[in-house]
This record gives structure tokens, sequence and C-alpha cells, in this order.
């Protein structure tokens, strides 16, 4: 399973890459595997405040809907909008073409309470 | 049975396209036999067993004395005074007690769930797999590489297959002979959430979601499987009664129009605004590639081509009511 070292991830399955004062977001490889055929992403609205850990996306398989987490507080600045006509980018490329949605980062020391390529690599066996 | 092994997309197609095979052994298994089992059986199930010759299964009900569906069931003859009976693993326990309750003095009853292992292996491809089967719904013994099983033409997916029931010490041994001799004709093993999508295509009734204690087989639109001309047998009084005044809600099956997420479980139904239902089971359909279900809604709306829209998280979106099945082959 892939778990690129560059990136940071939550318990939830999330990863989290910063690009400067906000951090793109989406599943991981791991995520998308157990889910498989992702055929509906909705997406969180623009200019949003959410806290950490606050569900603003959903994403649905044949299996399941699944919420997905804002890792930090923040804005939303970015959703993906090419997941709405090609929702299985998240399967074919989760890490890239499928991201999800960015934030405005509103505390950066949250970013601490983050895990490594590492740590998660053990969390997912 | 695992949810999925390889996608249930993936596994989807397998069935429709080749072959499936999903492992059934959790399901109940009972022997009914003595010198009173054909009557005494007809008086708690819905169907009629005399119809059957030996070798013959039927779809049935085991209902309560309310006409709510405590199981459905495949009852098999398989000798002059002997039936088996394949039965929801969920509901197993309480088909025993229910049917123990009952017994008359005549009658023997065993649970066999134990002794078998079992597998349904579906998809247009199984007459290559396998031959000699026996006709639709008659179910053979042979022995298969020296293992003694029973043959059903059988199945919960809509295409062609069988159910295949052998010693639960064999279950390993068999599973991974199929898969061996069935990979030359794109066997996949196939998990729940394959067997949910294949059935609900075909709007086959998933015990606990579409049945219910509360339902019965009639507003459930399966009167088919349901003999009213029979003297006697537990829930009629009350099915003869939802014959002449009819349901409040009946079980319809729907389609999404346009993009959306997929229907799932217990989304509120409405039409012009008002709630007429619930789903009890919906998914995106593989073959067709737009969501599907099926819902209770009040019966005054409840007809093919009736726009209704689905709430899906606090959004409503449009459907339309559609004629069973969902899914039509194609040639």
């Amino acid at each position: 399973m892939n778990v690129p070292d560059d990136l940071l991830y939550t318990e939830s399955h999330e990863w989290i890459k910063r690009d400067g004062d906000k951090v793109r977001i989406g599943i991981t490889d791991h995520a998308q595997a157990e889910l498989t055929d992702v055929v509906y992403v909705e997406l969180p609205k623009l200019d949003r405040q959410v806290n950490a850990k606050e569900a603003v996306a959903v994403v649905e398989s044949v299996k399941a809907a699944s919420d997905i987490y804002a890792p930090i507080k923040g804005t939303i600045v970015g959703a993906n909008k090419a997941l709405e006509s090609n929702p299985a980018l998240i399967n074919t490329d989760p890490f890239g073409e499928g991201w999800i949605f960015e934030l405005k980062i509103a505390d950066e020391s949250e970013l601490k309470n983050l895990k490594d390529a590492a740590t998660y690599k053990q969390q997912i066996g | 049975m695992p949810v999925q092994y390889t996608g249930i997309v993936d596994e989807h197609q397998a069935v429709r396209k080749n072959i499936g095979m999903f492992d059934i052994s959790h399901m109940g298994q009972f022997v009914v036999s003595g010198t009173g089992a054909r009557d005494w059986l007809n008086t708690l199930l819905t169907n009629n067993i005399e119809k059957l010759g030996v070798g013959q299964g039927q779809y049935t009900f085991l209902l309560n004395d309310a006409g709510g569906v405590i199981d459905d069931l495949i009852a098999y003859r398989i000798g002059e005074e002997k039936f088996f009976l394949v039965v929801n693993a969920a509901r197993a326990e309480e088909d025993f007690d229910w049917l123990d309750q009952h017994r008359t003095d005549d009658v023997l009853l065993g649970d066999r769930s134990t002794y078998f292992g079992g597998v349904a292996i579906q998809g247009p491809r199984v007459t290559e797999l396998l031959v000699d089967l026996p006709p639709r719904n008659h179910i053979v013994d042979v022995e298969l590489d020296g293992m003694p099983v029973s043959i059903a033409r059988t199945g919960y997916t809509g295409e062609d297959g069988v159910e295949v029931f052998f010693g639960a010490n064999d279950a390993v041994k068999f599973w991974n002979t199929v898969l061996e001799i069935g990979s030359r004709f794109g066997i996949k093993p196939c998990g729940l959430g394959a067997r949910d999508t294949l059935r609900l295509e075909m709007c086959y009734p998933l015990n606990g979601s579409d049945l219910s204690p509360e339902r019965n087989p009639l507003q459930a639109g399966l009167g088919f499987f349901v003999d009213l001309a029979k003297p006697k047998f537990v829930g009629r009084d009350v099915l003869l009664g939802v014959k002449q005044n009819g349901s409040a809600e009946k079980l319809i099956a729907f389609r999404m129009n346009g993009k959306g997420p997929p229907p799932r479980p217990h989304y509120p139904v409405f039409v012009n605004g008002s709630q007429i239902g619930e789903v009890t089971s919906g998914t995106l359909s593989p073959s067709l590639n737009y969501g599907i279900g099926m819902a209770y809604v009040a019966a005054a709306s409840a007809n093919p081509g009736q726009a209704i829209e689905v709430e899906i998280r606090g959004t409503k979106f449009p459907a339309t009511i559609e004629k069973k099945p969902l899914y039509k082959k194609t040639s």
C-alpha cells in the first residue's frame, strides 16, 4: 500500500499536503482500497469555516457513504470539481488527481497533531 | 462471507458476464420428515408444497399470526415425506423455534445447519463449468471429485446458476476446486456487497430490510408465492383481509434520475413535498450505472412512472417509480 513520506495523515485515513498557508486533503490509498468503487463525492462549500475532526465532505462507494473530516481548523478555499464528473479519480489517483478539498490554515500548531508516514503505516499494519 | 474480495463492481460484473461464487455456508438448513411432513409444512408455509414433485423446490414464506414475515426460504421436496428447508442465517434459530412449537407428533424436525457448507455459483457460464444440471428449481444429489453434494438450480442474482450444499468438512476443498476449474471461465469469489447489488437489480427482497415481521408478502408484491386457495396456513386470515381491502403501503422499486448520491436504507421518500415512505434497500446499480432502490410508500402513489423524491442528507433528489425487476438482461 502506497504511503508517501512527504505527507501527513489522520487516524480517519485522510492525507494532508502543506502548500504555504493552506493544506490539500484527500483520502489515502488504503482508504480507497477499503471503500472501492467511489461513485459519488459531496464536496464542501467554499469559505466555510471548519474545526478539526468536523465532517466536511462525503465519499460514497457502492458499499457505503463515508464522512471525510477536516484534519485541522481552517477555511475551505478549494474543492476538487473534477470529482463531480469523475469520482473514480479517488480510486485511480488518491494522492494526486483524486484530492478532495483545500483548507486555509487557521492555527499552524495543529499540524503537530497529525501523523507522519511511519506512524500511519503502523496504524494500517 | 466478507463484503468483498476484489471489489463490488468487479464481482458484480463477473456474475453478470461470466461466473461468481458466493460462500453461503452461513445459511441454515432444516430437514423435515415423518408421515405428516407434507401436510404439516403446508399449514406453516405460504406457497403450496403439494405442487412439488420429489426433487423440486419452491420459494415460500414463514409467517407469524399477524401475516408478517418471519423468514423467506426455499423448501425442497427430497423424498415422498422428506423436505429440505434453506433459511436465512439471522433467522434460523427463530425459524426453528417457531416450527418446533407448531410441530405435530407425526413430524420430525432437525436443524442440520452445522453439518452443511454451501456455495452459490452464479452466472451465464455456469453451464460450461458444470454439466448435467437439474432443471430450474430442482435439486439433485451427485458426487463431485469424491465429495457428495446436493445441487439446486436456484439463486439470488437473476442469472442462471446453482446453490450447492456439501458436508462442512468438504467446504474448503470444494471452494478451492471450483475456483481452480472455474478460472478459465472467469470465475471470481464474490462477497455480500455484490450479492446485494445483484439481488437488488432483480428486486429480490432481503429479509430484515425489505421484509420484516411487520410486513406481509402481499404488500411486498410477492403474492405469487402465497397460495390463498389453500384451506389453512398461519397468517392466511390476515392475508385474505389484505387481499380484499388492499394495503396502506406497498413495496416499490425506483431509480434515481440524473447525477446524485446513491439511495440508502431509511432515506425518506416524498411526493409533492409530503413524505410517503422510506427506502428499505438502495445502492448504485453496477449494471445500470444509476442509483436504484426499493421503498415502502403509500399505496396511492405506488405506481410505475410516478415521480418521487428521495431525501439525502437534507437535499431532495428526483427519482421515478419503476416496474420490477429494475434490471432486464439484454442478449
